[in-house]
């Protein structure tokens, strides 16, 4: 099991923002968290990530405790445990956050050489075959504000890649790119995730999900209202669609 | 009068160097020191960045002349002596060394949280976020601010005459009350105009340098 989030529950200034939220991701497995805004897809997430901490709940990534509840307090990792997680979790956030002082190159292989301790030229090495397969290799002395949205997110992507994560999150993947552009990022995730990477995608763009996702969890006000297999997830949301429809 | 001019250089001379002495000092010492102060004031140990926060009230809001007679004449009534030189660069420094930390501050406060956020979820440590993600950001923010200061710190040194040294303006006013004449003044000017366009130019070089990126 990659990634293992149980009874996870935060409230934010007296509003619950997460409610008891459990589930679970497999091995190979991209799994796609849909719910309009404001249903906790994105607090979820940075929960995750270590980003925010929740006030109740367990998360495992990779075997490894991020949290757990004990006695009816949360522990979280010690620091030692979190660097050992985050290297097992890349997190590519909506807007990419790259580094704009860095060319593409520098952006990818920062922290692998302060992190993972590689030499320069080995990291070099490592990113060079990422931006190939993401069709990047004429790009990596550029800056960001040179890229478009979409190399942007590529290249967000191999730097998060270049750490060998087993769990890989993306928050809302679609939300800057154009139509063309989603195939191609649906065409990365598919790889990743037949390469046995665990991936876990916000969105509420339905189509994207089906088209990448083998599960997908839905989320409505901090609560999980439906998980289901891809197939039975959408099958049954079309007739629940025609219904109301019809209804109405 | 360009002979007259002539024999006013060598006292010029000397006077600028005690200007850039003083100049150079406090900016190679303030600057630093300034990271620190930004650093300290943003902290969120409320005892710290509170005592930070009157340091910089105290410095700014009081004259850097008042300062510096402070430091020289003052702190001697308690047992602490400085020689001439010495005071006016603490002075210097203190001073300055708070500007550049409100600067400092402002250019780290208006980094994007996301840039601290990826650097957490790549795994950085705190220190080589400030160093190799932070800092570089919050210079080029600052650079204008900078060159602002800079120049502001080459007339202040004028102040140093307070406690008797000999600089550039005050070499200018000796020989302008000996010969009743304003020429001196009047190269005095000059001289700092110069110095100014040298600093002028030499921030757009860095600025340019820095605009490699958006």
């Amino acid at each position: 099991m990659m990634l293992k989030v149980d009874k996870l529950s935060k409230s934010f200034g007296g509003k619950r923002i997460l409610q008891d939220i459990s589930f679970q991701m497999e091995k190979g497995e991209v799994l796609a968290i849909l719910g309009p805004s404001g249903a906790g897809k994105t607090t979820l997430l940075r929960c995750i990530n270590g980003l925010e901490k929740s006030d109740n709940g367990t998360i495992v990534i990779d075997n490894m405790y991020l949290c757990k509840d004990y006695k009816n307090k949360i522990i979280y990792a010690s620091p030692k445990d979190m660097r050992a997680i985050r290297r097992k979790i890349g997190m590519v956030f909506q807007n990419y956050n790259l580094f704009p002082h860095m060319s593409v190159m520098e952006n990818i292989i920062e922290a692998p050489v302060s992190v993972l301790g590689l030499t320069r030229d080995e990291a070099i090495k490592r990113a060079h075959s990422l931006l190939k397969s993401m069709g990047l290799e004429n790009k990596k002395d550029f800056y960001p504000f040179q890229l478009s949205g979409g190399q942007k997110q590529r290249v967000a992507i191999a730097r998060a890649l270049c750490l060998n994560p087993k769990v890989l999150c993306l928050d809302e993947p679609t939300s800057a790119l154009d139509p063309e552009l989603r195939e191609g990022i649906a065409n990365i995730i598919g790889k990743l995730a037949d390469k046995g990477m665990g991936i876990l995608i916000i969105t509420h763009d339905m189509d994207f999900a089906k088209r990448v996702a083998t599960r997908v969890i839905s989320m409505k006000e901090g609560r999980i209202v439906k998980e289901a297999e891809k197939e039975d997830f959408f099958s049954e949301f079309e007739d629940n669609r025609v219904r109301r429809f019809m209804i109405l | 009068m360009l002979r007259y001019i002539y024999t006013l250089l060598p006292s010029m001379a000397d006077g600028l160097a005690v200007t850039l002495e003083v100049f150079i000092l406090t900016l190679v010492l303030s600057i630093p020191l300034g990271i620190v102060v930004s650093m300290l004031r943003i902290i969120r140990i409320k005892l710290i960045s509170r005592i930070t926060e009157l340091y910089i009230w105290v410095m700014r809001g009081t004259p850097l002349m008042l300062q510096i007679v402070f430091i020289f004449f003052g702190l001697p009534v308690i047992g602490i002596t400085f020689d001439r030189f010495a005071a006016v660069i603490i002075a210097f420094v203190l001073n300055y060394a708070a500007y550049f930390g409100e600067i400092f501050r402002g250019g780290i406060e208006s980094i994007d949280k996301g840039q601290y956020e990826a650097a957490k979820v790549l795994g950085l440590s705190s220190y080589r976020t400030f160093t190799r993600i932070i800092l570089p950001q919050m210079f080029k923010i600052v650079l204008p601010s900078i060159a602002n200061e800079v120049i502001t710190l080459v007339k202040d040194t004028s102040l140093v005459y307070v406690v008797g040294i000999g600089e550039l303006l005050r070499a200018g006013k000796t020989a302008s009350n000996r010969d009743a004449s304003l020429i001196p003044l009047a190269l005095v000017g000059v001289v700092y105009l110069l110095l100014t366009a040298v600093f002028t130019v030499v921030f757009n070089k860095i600025e340019k340098r820095y605009s490699y990126y958006e």
